[in-house]
């Protein structure tokens, strides 16, 4: 059984459409993020989720119950806010009894809880301290503890790494995942850093434009994206979309034709595409390399080059002005202004239609 | 530092020096001098005659004193309490960003810009027994119009009653500042936790806003123990000194009497009673934060 069900949830600000009719089945236990820029709507949809905002129709379900006209302390959900939204002049301790004392929980059961969130945190030399007194990794810690105390059905995270310092990031997002295995609730985190949904997801949703762009497990995303948007969005560097023109033939896959003549034969199935319609061909960096002039598809010229030590990112501007990333070793030589050959590796390339709609490389053969 | 900290610090003194200079001119020496000319029998026009405690001695005798600082007192305890509460209530009503809350913000502080005068009249024509508001309202519903300006009973809470009426903005706006220093998702974070709207007021606004409370609180509490406007306009003191305050009486002493002396030694008595009431207040509060 699915653990939360949103059936055609859709939302506006006065003429300004937010969220528009977003369908969405997460099963038991599962993580899943949701993706997009900002006002993409996916912090609202976590907030109509918590109860903190109310859909101007559809409904939520959360194992079995709809809970969309409940206040949100009665819903089972249990949130971890961005700011982290602790109550500044409680202890630790006392920040998390709140919610147990209100909804009415035995004294001797709150202690046994709050003493387990903080063993399993670490936070237990901290309980009496104010939130004032404690770092940033510390503050999220126990925002974390005051959810998991609560013992909900869903967790509900809102950007929860972004107002760490980077190596705090690495550290929390693998606690994430460490703890995602000991409790026994759905979590939906909401991100706009593609790293972290890739990473801890099982699950992602993109949202871009009030609506889902596409569901799916991260490197299915990563591989088969729906659309242009998801395809860019999705990866960093981000994709290149060169436009081109499908080429007539009879052959089983499309071959396309870049706008400066170079031709590129893909294994997208061609049946479908019309002759001469113009597409984009999609190119993630690993699939375009640095060739010898002889084995070159394109000539570019280098305008960046990005170092990450086991691999170069070089950005290169082709004859016609476009913009291609290609990828090369760690140990590359190439240097900006350089004169280089760009081998495209047409097996991996994805094309887009006029309209955004993604087509793939086909897997079967 | 390399650039020295002696010239620095004279550099800095030329700043706040003129400041400085008029801050003392004009309240630190006149506060000096006034302790000074309490122990003197003074008139006005610079008798003076040394006689200690003298004027300390006949203000504790002083029956009329007493019945001053019996009348401050009550209206202090009569506006304060009741006038942070409303405050505090109204700000809480009037906290969000709606075009109507803004409007009734502008309602409630308009009575703070009025002048004492105004006030005063605004009230008389609202409490006078002949054909006050009150009057008609009360010969309307068939019954004796009440005398509230002229009865010893009535009249400490028809000053309250107006004062709080006047003094009511100030607080209000000094409550919303407060009030809006406390971040929204605090309250997401308690609704999730399934506080009520109670449990919510006492455990997440009231702490927040503690600092905010307390400056109200000593505030008016000061300008309350200072009362002097309302009761000399509305009732002169009167019936039988029923509604005489401190300044009221420190003002018919000075320029009825004459008798400055005395009358600096009563600003002494209640300088002295407001440092120790409003110092009582900050213990009782910042104490309890210590300990909490």
């Amino acid at each position: 059984m699915a653990s939360l069900a949103l059936k055609d949830v859709h939302k506006s600000y006065g003429d300004t459409l937010v969220l528009d009719r977003v369908s969405l089945e997460v099963a038991a236990r599962e993580l899943i993020a949701f993706l997009g820029p900002s006002g993409s709507g996916k912090s609202t949809l976590l907030r109509i989720i918590a109860g903190l905002e109310t859909a101007d129709g559809g409904e939520v379900w959360l194992e079995g119950r709809r809970i969309d006209a409940l206040p949100p302390g009665d819903r089972g959900v249990a949130m971890v806010f961005q700011h982290y939204a602790l109550y500044p002049h409680m202890t630790v301790r006392e920040n998390m009894a709140f919610g147990l004392r209100n909804a009415g929980v035995p004294k001797p059961e709150i202690d046994a809880r709050i003493a387990q969130a903080a063993h399993v945190l670490e936070i237990e030399a901290q309980l009496e301290k104010k939130p004032g007194q404690m770092s940033g990794g510390q503050r999220q810690r126990v925002a974390i503890g005051r959810a998991i105390v609560k013992q909900p059905k869903l967790f509900l995270l809102d950007e929860p790494l972004s107002n760490l310092d980077a190596a705090l990031r690495t550290r929390t997002r693998v606690e994430l995942a460490q703890l995602r295995q000991r409790v026994d609730a759905a979590l939906i985190m909401v991100t706009h850093d593609q790293a972290e949904a890739m990473t801890l997801a099982d699950r992602m949703v993109v949202l871009n434009e009030r609506r889902i762009q596409q569901v799916g497990t991260p490197m299915d995303i990563y591989a088969r994206p729906a659309n242009a948007f998801v395809a860019r969005f999705v990866g960093s560097p981000a994709m290149t979309l060169a436009p081109a023109t499908v080429m007539p033939g009879n052959d089983r896959f499309a071959r396309v034709r870049l706008a400066g003549g170079a031709e590129v034969m893909t294994r997208v199935p061609r049946n479908g595409l019309v002759d001469g319609a113009p597409v984009s061909l999609g190119l993630r960096p690993e699939h375009v390399s640095l060739a010898p002039a002889e084995a070159a598809t394109l000539q570019a010229e280098v305008i960046l080059v990005e170092r990450l030590g086991d691999r170069t990112f070089v950005y290169a501007c082709l004859a016609d002005g476009l913009e291609m990333i290609a990828q090369d070793i760690g140990s590359s030589a190439v240097r900006v202004g350089d004169r280089v050959g760009l081998r495209i590796d047409g097996d991996a390339a994805h094309l887009f239609e006029a309209d955004g709609t993604g087509r793939h490389a086909d897997a079967a053969t | 530092m390399k650039s020295g900290g002696a010239p620095r610090r004279l550099e800095g003194l030329a700043f706040v020096a003129p400041f400085l200079l008029l801050y003392g001119v004009v309240l630190i020496w006149p506060l000096l001098m006034g302790i000074g000319i309490s122990f003197h029998r003074a008139d006005l026009f610079g008798a003076r005659e040394w006689i200690g405690l003298g004027n300390y001695a006949t203000a504790l005798a002083d029956p009329v004193v007493h019945q001053a600082i019996g009348n401050t007192l009550l209206l202090a305890l009569l506006i304060v309490p009741p006038l942070t509460a409303l405050a505090l209530l109204l700000a809480l009503a009037l906290n969000r960003a709606t075009r109507g809350a803004a409007v009734f913000r502008g309602i409630f502080f308009s009575s703070s810009v009025l002048s004492v005068t105004i006030v005063t009249l605004i009230w008389r024509f609202i409490l006078t027994p002949d054909a006050g508001l009150l009057a008609v309202a009360a010969d309307a519903l068939g019954r004796e119009p009440l005398p509230f300006l002229s009865d010893q009973a009535l009249v400490i809470p028809a000053i309250a009653i107006t004062t709080i009426w006047w003094s009511l903005g100030f607080p209000i706006m000094l409550f919303l500042a407060g009030l809006q220093q406390v971040p929204a998702d605090v309250y997401e974070a308690a609704a999730l936790d399934r506080a009520g709207r109670w449990t919510t007021f006492r455990h997440i606004t009231l702490p927040a806003i503690r600092r905010t409370l307390l400056l109200v609180v000593m505030l008016q509490t000061v300008g309350q123990l200072q009362l002097f406007g309302q009761a000399q306009l509305l009732t002169g003191g009167g019936p039988g000194g029923g509604s005489r305050t401190i300044v009221l009486a420190i003002f018919e002493v000075a320029f009825g009497r004459w008798e400055l002396g005395y009358a600096t030694a009563l600003a002494e008595i209640l300088f002295a009673m407001i440092l120790v009431v409003t110092l009582l207040q900050y213990w009782l509060v910042t104490r309890r934060e210590d300990a909490g």
